[in-house]
């Protein structure tokens, strides 16, 4: 920095250079929301500059994968970002269809809308709620996040599972939805707007969430396109880039939503685009419901279906295919697949690499948060420490997919 | 529409770097191209600054080793929003002189792509700013992801999977 241009009296110390302080934020820091490591180059309260260190939680995922039978793989994919597991589970399973040319019902495509926009909305929840703990506003976090607990709970009722779902299968689902499942959604989204609108109404246009959020951490459309940003954080920015828009997978092609966009890619903008998009969110599972389909809940793929039961028992065909899918000895196409799907954080994908045989010979995922958090020492350049927290919480960092 | 997009951007990198292209070809819903690994950086520049393929975003950046284990390879994946262009475009060169250019002078989101795949492959990036490990601790001297390390002991004795064909 430059020198102090003040004149000193004579009995004043003259501060020649500028010092910087160097704070340690993390790794596990309880505002950070997860294990980030970040060193600070300070000036009193603004930051100069900051090195970021991943990989705290490094879980060696892509060679873990190249082990691991196709149905197995599932289970790694949950974690990437466990806050919208069935989107990464949707995704993954979609992947290896395309390498397998099935052909999935329709029934079967518009369930599996359904649970990845009831995750995209548990996932927008924990986002935008953290955000409000993070300008001090505890309450909306606490109305909200009861929200979340329910749509766990649909995913409890159709997998057994709340926050590392592994929920469906590579074709469909296993079985149709219990009465239960449905009695829950219809609940949720009956009840669910009046829950949001209070959120809404708690911060959209609050004189104190404003001042703190409206201007900070913001990134322009060309940087962020540069950072290769996707998702909300893109949008925000000003760029209408969705996946389910332009690479319709799933059948999306058949629903009508808007896609909101923010103009200044800052920390507000980011919140509403997410909050608008929950209510896109609801409006898709509705006409979902409201379209759904008759027919069938999974491909016709036995190589990946346990036979019914008695037909194990009684039957040397079924007992066979029994084993081989527990066993994981399913032999995969040759082929090179590349598929995305638009996740809590934007564009995930997943480059997949098989030369025959039962496990991959080459996943790579294309984990949103690892590409878009090298962004976030530019974003916080000049503002103060307490704004940079917020930031980090807007732009929706998972420990768990950045360090995969 | 994909078959379109495969002659397209195979007939402008024809036109300025034919001798550079060794295969195009089409995977499932993907345009494949494999170039020369001493022009890469040209031609990413290229299909980035092209008026009419303007592949801005820059998806993806992988590593991979190939089959037999003699060569490492870089993956890019190139998107083109306005127009919704997608291809993928890989780079093989001899795994014991893993040297190719870097892309951060072009896509700043590359930076810590490129670290990754040094950090899983060992494959040195020229003109990297800052290519250190990323994921993995600094300390390591392998590079976990290529095939010589395997995942599990081979030479465990203590488990029989040969009834399951393993």
């Amino acid at each position: 920095m430059s020198k102090k241009e003040t004149t000193y009296s004579v009995n004043q110390e003259v501060i020649e250079e500028k010092e910087y302080s160097t704070l340690n934020l993390g790794p596990t820091h309880p505002a950070t929301h997860g294990i980030f490591q970040n060193v600070l180059k300070m000036d009193g309260e603004i930051i100069h500059d900051a090195v970021p260190t991943i990989g705290y939680i490094h879980r060696a995922f892509e060679k873990l994968a190249e082990r691991r039978p196709y149905a197995q793989i599932t289970p790694i994919t949950d974690r990437l970002n466990y806050c919208s597991s069935p989107i990464n589970n949707m995704g993954w399973y979609m992947t290896v269809e395309k390498l397998l040319k099935a052909e999935i019902p329709k029934r079967a495509q518009y369930h599996r809308v359904i649970i990845m926009e009831l995750s995209r909305i548990a996932d927008h929840i924990i986002c935008n709620s953290v955000i409000g703990v993070d300008t001090g506003a505890m309450t909306g976090f606490l109305y909200i996040f009861q929200w979340r607990e329910k749509i766990y709970e649909i995913f409890e009722e159709i997998c057994g599972a709340r926050l590392t779902t592994n929920i469906g299968r590579i074709g469909g689902f296993d079985k149709e939805w219990s009465k239960k499942a449905w009695d829950l959604i219809d609940t949720f989204l009956k009840e669910y707007p009046k829950g949001l609108t209070e959120f809404s109404n708690l911060l959209e246009r609050n004189k104190i969430f404003m001042d703190r959020t409206v201007n900070c951490g913001p990134i322009s459309a060309e940087r962020a396109l540069a950072y290769s940003f996707v998702g909300p954080n893109l949008r925000a920015a000003g760029v209408d880039y969705d996946v389910r828009v332009m690479n319709p997978y799933s059948s999306y092609e058949d629903f009508t939503f808007t896609v909101p966009v923010g103009t200044q890619g800052d920390t507000y903008d980011r919140f509403m685009v997410r909050q608008h998009e929950m209510w896109q969110s609801l409006s898709i599972i509705e006409q979902a419901i409201k379209k759904m389909p008759a027919g069938a809940m999974h491909a016709d793929l036995p190589d990946f279906f346990l036979p019914p039961k008695e037909q194990v028992y009684n039957n040397m065909e079924a007992l066979i295919y029994h084993f081989k899918i527990v066993m994981g000895e399913t032999d995969i196409p040759k082929g090179e697949v590349y598929h995305c799907v638009e996740g809590g954080n934007g564009e995930l994908g997943f480059y997949l690499i098989s030369d025959g045989g039962r496990t991959p010979f080459r996943l790579h995922f294309r984990r949103p948060c690892f590409i878009y958090y090298q962004a976030y020492p530019e974003m916080i350049k000049g503002i103060m420490l307490s704004d940079a927290i917020l930031t980090m919480s807007s732009m929706n960092v998972i420990a768990g997919e950045l360090d995969a | 529409m994909t078959m379109e997009l495969l002659e397209i951007v195979n007939n402008k990198l024809k036109e300025h770097f034919a001798g550079d292209i060794e295969s195009a070809e089409q995977l499932y819903d993907y345009p494949v191209f494999t170039v020369n690994k001493d022009k890469v950086h040209d031609i990413l520049k290229f299909l980035k600054e092209d008026e009419e393929l303007n592949f801005h975003f820059l998806t993806d950046l992988c590593g991979m080793q190939t089959a037999d284990e003699k060569q490492l390879g870089v993956i890019y994946h190139l998107h083109n929003m306005p127009k919704n262009y997608r291809i993928r475009l890989k780079t093989f060169f001899d795994i014991n002189k893993p040297e190719v250019a870097t892309a951060t002078d072009l896509w700043p989101a590359a930076n810590w792509m490129e670290r990754e795949t040094y950090d899983f492959f060992g494959v040195k990036f020229k003109g990297h700013p800052n290519l250190k490990r990323i994921l993995n601790v600094d300390e390591m001297d392998i590079f976990p992801l290529r095939k010589e390390y395997p995942l599990e002991d081979q030479g465990r004795t203590d488990k029989n999977d040969s009834m399951f064909g393993r």
